[in-house]
């Protein structure tokens, strides 16, 4: 068929009906923006999510100490499972694997004095790669602990934002001294604002951080709170467990299977069934927008109807002329599946303008921070092309099977 | 080239059955002109779906070229109405949105003809009826002369041997109506087979061999020439 024809045909369509033909447009647009933001919110959610989790830290396992519940040889239950320094080493040496392995001292009430004011923190002693695996950057004009002041145990401290507003307001803070249960300490660097939303113990924004080194030394702590780990692949973080257990269990004594002698939080796997959940609310959003979308679907078939009822004689001349019935099949099919394409693409158009526009407005709330922007990503884009594909297609194929079996005979007959 | 026995055509309308033909006896030969006439209602038209392949018999057999249309498919038959009829009607039927070139292209369309010898036999065929001038008017903007010279050039397109004109000149002035039976003649010279529907005596006794049907049945030119 000559495509130009085929044109003429929706022109004409379009003029005779202009009405009803611009509400079936209109209504696969509204259709066609209905499940684009939603799946562009579901998207903006889902990537705000995964940005929020490395407020955390991307990729680690956080592993505590526990206590033995199976006998092992010869040795009872019951007994404690913690982590030193060394075990932090020798982990490292025996588990290549992994990339970092870090431990984390902690103490509850410290003093924070600067100037007049006095209060009582978390205080964290820490290894310099926490600054990438738990994400504690620093502001500009700090830095993060690093190597040197591991070794030479100085007395430096790196504080979250909370307690950086509470002793120095407006002041920049980077070199004062500050004084922890009496003992002075530089300030090296403030943490950079983050949302957070896993947590232990509690924000990141609430702690100041000093080397590990340091803190053994001063407050004579032994053992570490928990360790923290990150491995250099994430596609068998199980498999890695095991190998801790086992590598663990050589070292104190215990059965690699005993469950309760380390407690894990495997951040990689919980990212995992978020991200399940995610789909979950993306799939659900997108069955509300298709919804919509097949209500025009309906419209569209309603006009092709109307449109092939008064078009039963064009139909008989075609036949006479020698068009077979798969031939008019295909041309009303088309014709739909235009209709549709002319409402989708009009959708689209307007989805886009809509996200870019919403992007572009610099407000900054905690519900933007917490949902994020809705986001029209390639694969959505992909998606809604499919979708209205099948509509277009449902949509004209019964009106157009029955302009098909259109009886020539009766249609040319001469009113 | 045409050969019927025993042609009958039933239709049912709800529990109604209306026999239209009662058993058509007919043979038509390469290159004749044939005139059908008859009263309201005497099954006319049904003949010339029949003729025309848009319809199959209920009974008997309708043999076109030596094949037996009771034996096609109907996507053989669109074929057949492709290749080897052309339609003329009385009401025209081109298609409104469409140029006098677009409508004429359309069962080249269908044969599946590549585009620049299609566009080379549109214009020899709309030179053929004199629409030189006209090629890009659409109905709308032709006279009703100009438009059944159209339909003619379009009932032409894939070089049918067998032409069928269902009341030609019928929504025509008697001018117009003159032009569109010379052009008739015209092609029943170039080697057609013209089959034509009248009501008009006058163009009925212009053909070669008229046949005169009644309540489903020919009364006289029972497959033997009659003037």
């Amino acid at each position: 068929m000559n495509p130009r024809i085929l044109y003429n045909i929706f022109v004409r369509d379009f003029r005779k009906q202009k009405k009803r033909m611009l509400l079936t447009v209109t209504a696969i647009a509204w259709g066609t923006i209905a499940i684009l933001l939603l799946l562009a919110f579901g998207e903006g959610l889902k990537q705000q999510m995964s940005k929020n989790r490395k407020g955390l830290g991307d990729g680690i396992v956080i592993v505590w100490g526990g206590r033995t519940t199976k006998l092992f040889e010869g040795l009872g239950q019951g007994r404690r499972i913690r982590f030193t320094e060394e075990d932090m080493k020798y982990l490292k040496r025996r588990m290549p694997e992994l990339k970092h392995v870090a431990g984390e001292y902690v103490s509850w009430g410290v003093n924070y004095k600067y100037g007049d004011k006095i209060f009582s923190e978390r205080l964290t002693g820490v290894y310099p790669c926490y600054e990438d695996i738990r994400s504690h950057y620093p502001e500009a004009g700090g830095r993060f602990i690093n190597n040197i002041d591991i070794d030479k145990k100085r007395r430096v401290i790196f504080l979250g934002g909370v307690i950086k507003e509470k002793l120095f307001g407006d002041e920049d803070p980077v070199g004062k001294q500050i004084k922890l249960n009496s003992v002075p300490f530089t300030v090296i660097g403030v943490m950079k604002d983050k949302i957070q939303m896993g947590m232990y113990n509690g924000p990141d924004e609430n702690v100041g951080s000093i080397p590990a080194t340091t803190f053994s030394a001063l407050y004579g702590n032994r053992f570490f709170n928990h360790i923290i780990y990150q491995p250099y692949e994430f596609d068998n973080m199980e498999g890695i467990e095991k190998r801790l257990f086992e590598v663990m269990g050589a070292r104190y004594k215990f059965d690699p299977t005993d469950e309760q002698a380390l407690s894990i939080w495997d951040v990689v796997a919980s990212a995992r069934e978020m991200n399940n959940i995610m789909l979950g609310i993306q799939i659900f959003l997108g069955l509300i927008g298709g919804m919509s979308l097949l209500i025009a679907g309906v419209g569209v078939a309603n006009i092709m109807y109307v449109s092939i009822k008064e078009r039963t004689r064009e139909i008989g001349v075609k036949m006479a002329l020698g068009a077979k019935k798969s031939y008019i099949l295909i041309q009303f099919l088309i014709e739909s599946i235009l209709i549709v394409g002319v409402g989708g693409a009009t959708g689209m158009s307007v989805s886009y303008i809509l996200t870019e526009g919403f992007k572009r407005i610099p407000i900054e709330s905690d519900a933007i921070n917490f949902m994020g922007r809705p986001t029209v990503s390639f694969e959505i884009g992909l998606i809604v092309i499919a979708i209205l594909g099948v509509v277009g297609f449902i949509a004209g194929i019964f009106p157009a099977m029955k302009a098909a079996s259109v009886n020539p005979v009766e249609s040319l007959r001469y009113e | 080239m045409i050969e019927m026995s025993g042609v009958r055509k039933k239709y049912n309308t709800g529990n109604v059955t209306f026999e239209a033909l009662r058993g058509i006896d007919l043979k038509i030969g390469a290159n004749e002109f044939i005139g059908i006439m008859g009263p309201s209602g005497s099954g006319k038209s049904t003949l010339m779906n029949i003729l025309g392949c848009l319809d199959i018999p209920s009974d008997g057999n309708y043999l076109l070229e030596g094949i037996n249309v009771r034996d096609l498919s109907s996507n053989d038959l669109a074929e057949v109405r492709n290749k080897k009829v052309g339609f003329v009607f009385q009401a025209f039927n081109l298609l409104p949105y469409a140029t006098a070139f677009e409508n004429v292209e359309v069962p080249l369309l269908f044969a599946g003809m590549k585009g620049k010898q299609r566009k080379k036999r549109v214009l020899d065929l709309l030179a053929q009826v004199g629409l030189t001038d006209k090629v890009n008017n659409r109905p709308t903007e032709m006279s009703g002369g100009e438009m059944q010279r159209t339909a003619i050039a379009r009932a032409l397109a894939n070089k049918p041997n067998l032409i069928l004109a269902d009341e030609p000149t019928g929504n025509l002035d008697s001018k117009s109506g003159g032009d569109i039976i010379s052009l008739f003649d015209q092609l029943w010279k170039d080697g057609h087979t013209i089959i034509l529907i009248t009501h008009d005596q006058n163009i009925g006794n212009h053909c070669q061999r008229l046949i005169k049907l009644k309540d489903g049945k020919i009364y006289n030119g029972n497959g033997v020439p009659a003037v």
